[in-house]
């Protein structure tokens, strides 16, 4: 049973987008924090602390996650996915990521990635939405710039995609 | 905005738990999903000295029917009970309360016990757990106590869980043929409910719990009421639960809330019977 | 019903091309203030906040907190004053206006201290250890309450609360009121809001001392007028403060201009603390303190004739700047002055606009700016002139609208309204929103017994704010003073590198608007280039850049002027290069056309130029250029249109370049059960004039249309009556969300505006400014009720609905005294109860009287002393669920009866907040040696608690003091109810909140 003291440091390890990472956190320190200023993984934005703006998300061992509401120490061992490990190469765009850009789905982007998170792990379960499920899944994240129709619209196109490249995959 | 210091544990067994729990008492704090606690860490309203991670004990991870009962163990969180096969007839109550409680990124972690435990009187599981009649499986290091729904919630988060004591598990009993409904009424979608109505119909009677208005989830039970009568039971309940309030609703609307939401939610409830 | 992007020209410019911003934010790349790497041994800045709406500060103690490991410097506002100048006010007052609280605190949230230390949790930590006394002050927090005499007093430099009082008058608007065949009138509170972006604020400052000069990178967004406003602050002229933004912002809509106090703070905290220093806002600084748009209580009569025709207008308008009047406040109530009538030809026009301050944060810049708060009168106004004269709304709104033919159209109150044909936008909006569907809708609803409403708003959207119309507040004598003030600067600078490669530099200074997409397809047009080819840059360094005090993102600017300001650059470069082409092609220059990468002569493509070789001439071979042609490297064009001048001597302003036309309406209907608002259909028609980029126009639209629609039925910065903060959290303020935005039907029309070079105007404020009231004229509509307030609530809009209430019955539990309040949850609360204890009174009475009895009594207290025999002083942990404070309490005994009554008083302060009450309480013998107790209480709570977890208060209070008589019960022999959590409940109405479990009248 480890017991972490308050006022030290402790090496905290996780698979982060593939990746072998590790930092030293005290207690305290948020996921949030940890991932963006200890282990320098800044796309995961930062704009509530307090669950409810939803741009913070990302997927730790397969759950959505608030970072904000999430203790470094606890994602100790665990495996964790964010915004800078959905593109498929560093030059390209996912699927979503893509539909995002064609359909003006972000302005300024500073939630996009806790809502790419979001449908990126929702299409995975729910291959074909309709568009109450998209928004009832959005409803968990802020976004002050688009009205949200974009965003509907990218998620729809880019699960018809993906089905399609399913498909694809599945006939060759 | 940043939490205040502690020191943290993260238990693998029960046991250890119970153990830091009993040493440490009020100064601890559970920590399952954190959905509602880590937020009031992060503006430092809570200030324990030591947190207790209990989401690495497997034996919390419980979520099986026994008998008549559905036993929701401590490290379930709410998507696992809302994805759980066939909890449409099993708990069919839950299986309709549940979608509105958070968004699908809270209920991922959040747990059912830790909403539970929190005791927010517009919160949709203490609602469905005095609507049913369920039971909380207290845990102390030395003792072992199930207190039910109606007694465990004393308050506005308050409940009769000791310092020394946690969660080990709550339990809902299944459905057995009555009709039942949810409807909930709040500013947005996810939102807390200024008014939240769970209504069950059966062979004896009508049940009405009533979340978001009194300092806990309150329930009444009527004979197969109708017409006028049920009117001036609603009216009575509603004027019973004493509503304040506050910055999103009136108390003279939570009143007509009671009234007319709880009526419709009846009504929904006995359709579902029949 | 929403159309994809589309095309519309044959450039790039009116092609909804994809954004060169999107990959990198789309992958995490982003460049936001937060993820830019700080110099080694940057410091972190944490800021105390006050949680009293209205109090003198007594004294400060920081000597723990300076001692806490890790902690570099404190500073209070005493330092500040000793660093710094007071900031600008914006009318001519002995007022002063410091970033951080000097002597007294003005509203809930006002930074009290600052701590620098190692990392923003050490900082934190320090602003727990540092002890403020305060002494209370009456907080106003009502604009129209704060002018009434004897109301508190914020400034003693603002005689009862005023700041400004104008009154204006043109044509003849008595004469015109005289004829009127009507007068109609209309009373309205504007709310206020905030667009809150999702990045808050976020600062780095550096200070050399040996060039006394400082560098601060911040996520401010403009006007840098307000750079003059920050060096003058820090004492440096403005060369000494180099003023940088970064690459990406998390949106602003206007609110990041009010991070210029924070700079200031930064700026002084990095030159006391020696080492840089680095601040981010957290988002319960942002909601209580950052700054939103102003509340408004305005008076609106027309003068109208039978066939609703509108001749005059009369305009009282009373502006609530909340407790400071920070720059460029009183700016939001005079944006909009030239366009105060609207989209309408009225001819006549009296106005008097008054500038109060009350308890509450300081306003600024917001999305909509000014707009919002006129046309929810004005047009409010038009619905009841509808009603009033038994006229169709729509019909009122057609007579009125400026005819086509009569552009450019000079307002009343002196804007010049550029160009528009706002009947051809309408109907165009009618007949593709389909009006006779909703129509038929609303019929149908109606016969069924639903309550269907539609409404109808049109609205001018100014754009591109000349800078002197601030002026209008000073008289013209104040005026003549202070020097004119006109123009909007916009600068653009275009660069071609040795290689021919093109860069633009803006000081446009995007929020997410895609600026640079745009600018690359303006400038690959003049050039013949593809957008791909052009790089801009958008980043702004008051050291380097060409920038001005228009520069910035407000005001809807950038289409419309920084836009055209590229295409003036261009276009010198362009006429530049073709003359060495057509040197080289030998062909006239007027033959020379830019295509293709080429440069070639227009009747033979094949004699032709590379871009890149025409372009880097000038700087592998400069000796080549034609005679008389300058080089081709950079070009910086400054542009300020003509016809932005200043007030004239009758107060004319053209306060505006551009003018776009917005006609809304929309379809609705209310639940009946439960007062909520859905909507059935929206439709915004937009004439914006040349549209550059058909998705981000729509983007722009939507954006604010969803702002729009929190602010009308979710959103409100949320005080009490006695200044308390409400809304701290998000989950107080309520944002919409995917599910609460419908789609809108967006109409385009394109009215070119002669004024701008791309014959662009703005287009993202237009909706903050026609949807809110177009859903009120709805729902007015649908309930037939004339008053209507925003936000659109359920619960306020079915307290319209539900009639009387049915009563209580007869024979229920008695209920206490009506809770204090009203549905905004003021934290005042007042209750009655009853108790019962096995004790007779005298010993009650003498353990109330007692230390060692009160300090077993009264939860979590940790040693109760005796300050008189009627006072006491204790230290206590007061808690409910996780949520525990400490705090110092006082209490007080006083109107003593002994055995028989006593008054118990308090007051309670500590870092969660402050709080305090007083209740009667009364001893009657039961007759068997017992005593029943009786109890009236008042009591209130303010600070943190009240922001962020008002929702759980009155419980939390409960539960406390039920925690206090069970105690007092147990104490005196046993109580007379079962357990304790029943005995909560039975004694649950004495004092309320947290603190008021000692009862007791503040001190």
């Amino acid at each position: 049973m480890p017991r972490l003291s308050a006022d030290a440091r402790h090496l905290v390890a996780f698979t982060l987008n593939g990746r072998p990472v590790k930092g030293l956190a005290s207690p305290r320190i948020l996921l949030s924090d940890f991932l963006r200023h200890e282990i320098g993984a800044t796309g995961t934005h930062v704009g509530c602390e307090h669950g409810v703006c939803g741009a913070c998300t990302i997927e730790v061992d397969g759950m959505l996650t608030r970072a904000c509401l999430t203790l470094a120490v606890q994602v100790d061992g665990s495996t964790l996915r964010t915004v800078e490990g959905l593109a498929p190469a560093p030059d390209r765009l996912s699927i979503l990521q893509a539909a995002f850009r064609r359909h003006h789905a972000l302005q300024c982007g500073f939630c996009t990635a806790g809502i790419l998170m979001s449908l990126d792990a929702f299409l995975r379960e729910t291959p074909e939405p309709d568009e109450a499920q998209v928004r009832d899944l959005l409803s968990g994240h802020l976004c002050r710039c688009t009205g949200y129709t974009p965003i509907v619209r990218a998620a729809l196109e880019a699960a018809a995609d993906l089905r399609k490249t399913t498909r694809e995959t599945a006939h060759a | 905005m940043k939490p205040a210091s502690f020191g943290y544990v993260r238990a693998d067994s029960l046991d250890e738990a119970l153990g830091v729990l009993g040493n440490e008492g009020a100064e601890a704090r559970v920590l399952a999903g954190g959905q509602s606690f880590m937020a009031m860490l992060n503006m430092r309203l809570a200030r324990p000295r030591v947190i207790i991670d209990i989401m690495r004990v497997p034996a919390l991870a419980e979520l099986a029917q026994r008998k008549d009962e559905l036993v929701v163990g401590a490290g379930v969180r709410q998507a696992r009970l809302l994805a759980m096969p066939g909890l449409e007839r099993t708990l069919p109550l839950v299986a309709q309360a549940l979608p509105f409680t958070g968004h699908v990124q809270t209920r991922s972690r959040g747990t059912v016990c830790g909403s539970i435990a929190h005791a927010d009187p517009s919160a949709e599981l203490p609602l469905c757990l005095v609507a049913l009649k369920g039971h909380v499986h207290l845990r102390a290091a030395k003792s072992r106590r199930k207190v039910a729904a109606a007694e465990f919630f004393t308050g506005m988060m308050a409940t009769a869980k000791a310092d020394d004591e946690m969660i080990e598990a709550v339990s809902f009993p299944v459905a057995n043929g009555e009709g039942t409904a949810f409807r909930e009424i709040a500013r947005r979608h996810g939102d807390f409910a200024i008014v939240a109505c769970a209504a069950l119909v059966s062979d004896h009677g009508i049940r009405l719990a009533v979340g978001g208005v009194a300092d806990t989830a309150v329930a009444r039970d009527w004979p197969h009421l109708e017409g006028t009568a049920l009117d001036d039971a609603l009216n009575a309940f509603a004027y019973e639960l004493d509503a304040r309030d506050d910055v999103h609703a009136s108390a003279r609307y939570r009143r007509e809330l009671v009234r007319r939401i709880g009526r419709s939610t009846i009504e929904e409830a006995a359709r579902c019977r029949a | 019903m929403l159309d994809m992007p589309r095309d519309t020209a044959d450039g790039w410019v009116g092609r909804a091309i994809e954004r060169v911003e999107d990959a990198a934010l789309l992958t995490g790349r982003g460049r936001y203030l937060d993820d830019l790497g700080v110099k080694p041994g940057t410091l972190h800045m944490a800021i105390l906040r006050s949680p009293h709406p209205h109090a003198d500060i007594i004294a400060i103690d920081t000597s723990t907190a300076q001692a806490l490991p890790g902690v570099a410097a404190v500073l209070t506002g005493a330092d500040i004053a000793r660093l710094t100048t007071s900031l600008v006010v914006g009318v001519k007052a002995p007022v002063q206006c410091w970033p951080m609280a000097v002597e007294r605190v003005r509203f809930v949230g006002e930074p009290v201290a600052l701590v620098v230390a190692e990392d923003r949790y050490v900082a934190e930590d320090a602003l727990d250890l540092i002890e403020v006394s305060y002494r209370s002050r009456h907080a106003v927090v009502d604009p129209l309450a704060a002018l009434d005499e004897g109301a508190p007093l914020l400034h003693e430099g603002f005689p009862r609360n005023l700041a400004s009082d104008r009154s204006f008058r043109y044509g003849d608007p008595e004469g015109a009121f005289a004829r009127a065949d009507r007068r109609v009138a209309i009373s309205i509170l504007y709310p206020r809001n905030s667009c809150t972006p999702i990045e808050t604020y976020g600062l780095f400052a550096e200070y050399d001392p040996h060039e006394d000069a400082y560098d601060v990178l911040a996520n401010f967004q403009g006007p840098f007028s307000i750079h003059a406003v920050i060096a003058r602050a820090l004492k440096v002229p403005g060369n000494r403060l180099r003023l940088r933004t970064p690459r990406d912002s998390g949106g602003s809509f206007g609110i990041k201009q009010g991070i210029f106090p924070y700079i200031v703070l930064g700026a002084v905290a990095a030159r006391v603390a020696g080492a840089p220093v680095k601040w981010i806002e957290d988002r319960l600084e942002h909601l209580s303190a950052s700054v939103c748009a102003t509340n408004r209580a305005t008076t609106l009569a027309a003068a109208v004739t039978a066939d609703g025709r509108i001749t005059a207008l009369d305009f009282d308008q009373v502006e609530d700047c909340g407790a400071h009047l920070r720059a460029p406040e009183p700016a939001t109530l005079y944006r909009m002055h030239g366009n105060l009538t609207g989209a309408y030809d009225i001819r006549n026009l009296a106005v008097r606009n008054r500038v109060v301050v009350t308890n509450k944060c300081p306003t600024g810049l917001n999305r909509g700016f000014g707009g919002p708060q006129v046309y929810f009168a004005l047009e409010r106004l038009m619905q009841r002139i509808g009603v009033e004269l038994g006229l169709d709304p729509l019909e009122v709104i057609r007579r009125n609208l400026i005819p086509a033919t009569a552009f450019p159209y000079r307002t009343a109150p002196g804007a010049l309204l550029d160009s528009g044909d706002y009947r051809a936008t309408l109907e165009a909006g009618l007949a593709a929103g389909r009006l006779d569907d909703l129509m038929a809708r609303r019929d149908a609803a109606r016969a069924e017994g639903r309550l269907y409403g539609i409404g109808f708003a049109a609205v001018v959207e100014p754009s591109v704010s000349n800078m002197g119309y601030i002026a209008t507040v000073l008289t013209a004598e104040e005026r003549r003073k202070a020097g004119p003030k006109n123009g909007a600067q916009a600068t653009a600078t275009i660069a071609i590198d040795p290689v021919g490669s093109v860069s633009v530099h803006v000081a446009s200074v995007p929020q997410g608007q895609g600026h640079r997409t745009v600018l690359s397809q303006v400038v690959a047009d003049v050039f013949g280039l593809t957008p791909a080819d052009i790089k801009v840059n958008a980043e702004m360094d008051t050291a380097k850049d060409a920038w001005s005090i228009a520069s910035g993102n407000y005001a809807s600017r950038f289409a419309a002027a920084v836009a055209g300001a590229a295409r003036l650059a261009a276009d010198k470069l362009a006429g530049r290069l073709a003359r060495v082409a057509a040197a080289q092609l030998n062909v006239p220059v007027d033959e020379i056309v830019f295509a293709g990468g080429k440069l070639c002569a227009r009747d033979n493509r094949a004699n032709a130029l590379a871009f890149s070789r025409v372009a880097a001439l000038s700087h592998w071979s400069p000796g080549q250029l034609p005679d008389g042609t300058a080089a081709t490297i950079r070009e910086t064009v400054f542009w300020t249109p003509p016809e932005l001048t200043a007030a004239d001597d009758e107060d004319h302003i053209n306060s505006s370049l551009c003018h776009g036309f917005i006609f809304d309406y929309c379809g609705l209907e209310i639940d009946r059960d439960t007062g909520a608002v859905r909507i059935d259909r929206y439709v915004t028609a937009h004439d914006c004039g040349t549209i550059l980029h058909p998705g981000m126009v729509d983007g722009q639209i939507r954006g604010g249309f969803a702002h729009a629609l929190g602010a009308a039925l979710l959103e409100e910065y949320a005080y009490g009556a006695d200044g308390s903060f409400l809304t701290g959290t998000f989950a107080d303020y309520l944002v919409p969300t995917a599910m609460e935005v419908p789609e809108p039907v967006i109409v385009h029309t394109q009215t070119p505006s002669p004024f701008t070079p791309l014959g662009a105007k703005g287009v993202g404020e237009g909706n903050c400014m026609s949807t809110p009231v177009c859903l009120a004229n709805a729902v007015a509509d649908a309930l037939g009720v004339a008053e209507v307030r925003l936000p659109l609530a359920p619960s306020v809009i079915a307290a319209l609905i539900h009639g009387a209430e049915a009563p209580a019955p007869a024979g229920a539990r008695a209920l206490a005294a009506p809770h204090a309040g009203g549905a905004k949850g003021e934290k005042l609360m007042r209750g009655a109860g009853k108790a019962h204890v096995r004790a007779a009174p005298e010993a009650i009475w003498s353990m109330l009287l007692d230390p060692q009895t009160l300090d077993s009594i009264i939860p979590g207290a940790h040693g109760v002393t005796r300050v008189s025999d009627t006072e006491f002083r204790a230290d206590v942990t007061l808690g409910i669920g996780p949520v525990k404070g400490r705090y110092k309490a006082q209490v007080a005994l006083s109107d003593l009866d002994p055995p028989n009554a006593v008054t118990l008083g308090g007051r309670v302060d500590g870092n969660l907040g402050f709080g305090g009450g007083s209740g009667r309480i009364t001893l009657t013998p039961d007759g068997t040696g017992g005593t029943d107790l009786s109890y009236t209480y008042e009591a209130f709570v303010g600070g943190k608690v009240a922001s962020v977890g008002g929702r759980l208060l009155d419980g939390a209070a409960k539960v406390i003091i039920g925690q206090f008589f069970a105690a007092l019960a147990r104490k005196a022999g046993g109580g007379g109810a079962a357990t304790p959590g029943l005995f909560a409940r039975l004694f649950a109405r004495l004092l309320a909140r947290l603190a008021a479990l000692l009862g007791g009248r503040a001190p």
